[in-house]
């Protein structure tokens, strides 16, 4: 019996490391900032050590640590929401925004437009496009119906080519360019 | 002199544009580029340092309650 519990929390412990670098990812990618994404790994490991018999073996031990990070990475947005608005103002004004001169992008010009989506924009569109999960799966990590995070996704990459300026318009051609371009410049 | 400049910025950008994949597909690239740049860091010691502690903690514990 002994032997058993010993087993489930080896495989618990074993099957948590294996998620930590997909884990660690998904934090850095949420926060932008690796320290503060760290401690809140860490949080997130003594939580879910802390509660390990609440998590059913075989179940998605993945979507259930990605669950309490993000529960807990909002818990404490609620307590720091001041500071957090601040750093936003801070990558707004830091963002210029060059549109891919060299038609690629720039990877650290794509880390400040991520940083200034909305969270639950940012959140939607790293579970779905970066961490490997079904829009059900997130789904259920965010607490919403489906329909929310395709539209949180959707949202994100609108405001992501805006904000890289890869806006359709550049899609549509020389003639859409044509037309465009002057009528605004007359108008101003 | 700035005006041309920019013109022939534009346009070359814009026979650039034509050739690369579409706006979401390069996001979709990008975003992972960054993802997986973290994740490819493995597990930094102070997480196995962590788990170490915690196991060893609950191993203690148990002895505790076995006595």
């Amino acid at each position: 019996m002994t032997q058993d519990t010993e087993t489930n929390e080896s495989v618990f412990r074993r099957d948590m490391l294996a998620t930590l670098p997909n884990l660690r990812a998904f934090a850095v990618s949420l926060i932008g900032q690796p320290d503060r994404a760290d401690d809140l790994v860490q949080n997130t490991i003594m939580k879910a050590w802390g509660k390990q018999d609440s998590f059913e073996p075989g179940s998605n031990l993945k979507a259930w640590l990605f669950t309490i990070l993000r529960n807990e990475f909002y818990s404490q947005m609620r307590k720091r929401g001041r500071e957090i608005q601040d750093s936003d103002g801070y990558f707004t004004e830091r963002l210029a925004v060059h549109p891919s001169q060299h038609g690629s992008l720039d990877l650290q010009d794509f880390k400040k437009a991520l940083e200034q989506l909305p969270d639950d924009q940012r959140e939607a569109i790293i579970l779905v496009g970066a961490s490997g999960f079904a829009y059900e799966e997130a789904a259920e990590i965010c607490g919403c119906a489906v329909g929310t995070i395709k539209s949180r996704v959707n949202r994100a990459r609108a405001k992501l080519q805006e904000l890289l300026g890869l806006t359709d318009e550049d899609e549509y051609g020389p003639d859409a360019g044509s037309v465009s371009v002057p009528s605004r410049a007359f108008v101003g | 002199m700035s005006k041309t400049k920019t013109a022939n910025a534009k346009a070359g950008m814009e026979k650039q544009v034509r050739d690369f994949p579409d706006p979401n597909t390069q996001i979709s690239m990008k975003l992972r580029e960054l993802y997986n740049s973290v994740q490819d860091e493995g597990i930094p010691d102070r997480f196995l340092d962590l788990l170490e502690r915690l196991d060893e903690a609950e191993k203690n514990a148990r002895a505790n309650n076995n006595q």
